[in-house]
């Protein structure tokens, strides 16, 4: 099976972020609850979090590079 | 009417005048804890000479090259927050407020402005009146900042926070674009004329916590 990590909604007013650091790798074996990526918005580094436990297949967006909210970051399998 | 028993738990703890780094260590210590289910706690303290570097911040808004930087004693660090270049030294209240945002709306841009009013609100205390400004971060008095803001967050935990210029040697900001803004920087002394009790500010600093997040405060 596998899950997608979405962008968090981070509170009213905020549309998107920008990726600053994956913390994994394609491949990576990771526990639910472990720091993915590491998002900026508008002073704020905020830290999301695999959601299952599982091997990072895909990550969708790279450093540098904005996300909207719901959007795809990585999927997990 | 908020009744006390309606108020949140916070504790305080004044680490005194801190290595940057060591404050970032203390910190971590205290967002696993209030990650773990722990109290959430507010740090107060004032830094060595140092230059910071939000996670995206752009080195080149650091004017003077990394020699001179040393030269002058400064130290240099990039870490986990949001914003741009600032400076912390002595002189200048540093808040790291260690909070669960879930216990406050899990919503950055509100926490963000709260930080901003208890700044407000404590200058005002001081008999200074500033204010926060539409699309920029941070606290001015008039075109001047006198309070910037970045913060961290982990799993909904929020770390890093606002450092606010009571005493500040400014000429340290002439070494930088604050916040990668062409930005004058002032302070509560410039300002009033005088240099301010440390201890004073850090009192209603606290007080002015409680009131904006509706805590109840105890030492840590």
């Amino acid at each position: 099976m596998t899950v997608s990590v979405k962008m968090p909604d981070l509170g009213e007013g905020i549309s998107k972020a920008t990726v600053a650091s994956w913390l994994v790798k394609v491949g990576d074996r990771v526990n639910e609850g472990d720091d993915l990526v590491e998002l900026v918005t508008d002073k704020a580094s905020f830290n999301v979090p695999a959601a299952v436990t599982g091997i990072v297949r895909q990550i969708l967006v790279q450093e540098g590079e904005e996300i909207t909210i719901g959007g795809d970051l990585a999927v997990i399998e | 009417m908020i009744l006390s028993q309606d108020l949140l738990i916070c504790r305080t703890k004044d680490i005194g005048l801190t290595d940057f780094f060591q404050a970032c260590q203390l910190q971590k210590k205290f967002v696993q804890e209030v990650i773990d289910g722990g109290t959430d706690i507010l740090l107060l303290t004032e830094h060595a000479p140092v230059l910071t570097l939000g996670s995206m911040a752009t080195e080149s808004n650091i004017l003077l090259s990394g020699e001179m930087v040393k030269a002058r004693g400064i130290g240099i660090a990039r870490v986990d927050r949001g914003g741009e270049v600032t400076f912390h030294g002595p002189g200048q209240l540093v808040v790291y407020p260690i909070l669960n945002l879930n216990k406050f709306g899990r919503d950055l841009k509100s926490y963000l402005s709260k930080l901003e009013q208890v700044a407000i609100d404590l200058l005002r205390y001081f008999g200074i009146v500033a204010n926060s400004v539409e699309g920029k971060r941070g606290v001015f008095v008039g075109p001047k900042k006198i309070a910037s803001i970045g913060i961290g967050v982990r799993k909904w935990v929020s770390y890093h926070g606002m450092a606010i210029n009571v005493n500040t040697d400014l000429r340290y900001f002439s070494t930088i674009k604050p916040c990668g803004l062409e930005v004058e920087m002032t302070s509560m002394e410039r300002i009033l004329g005088k240099s301010l009790s440390m201890d004073a500010v850090k009192g209603q600093a606290i007080n002015c916590f409680c009131d904006v997040f509706n805590l109840k405060i105890t030492k840590a």
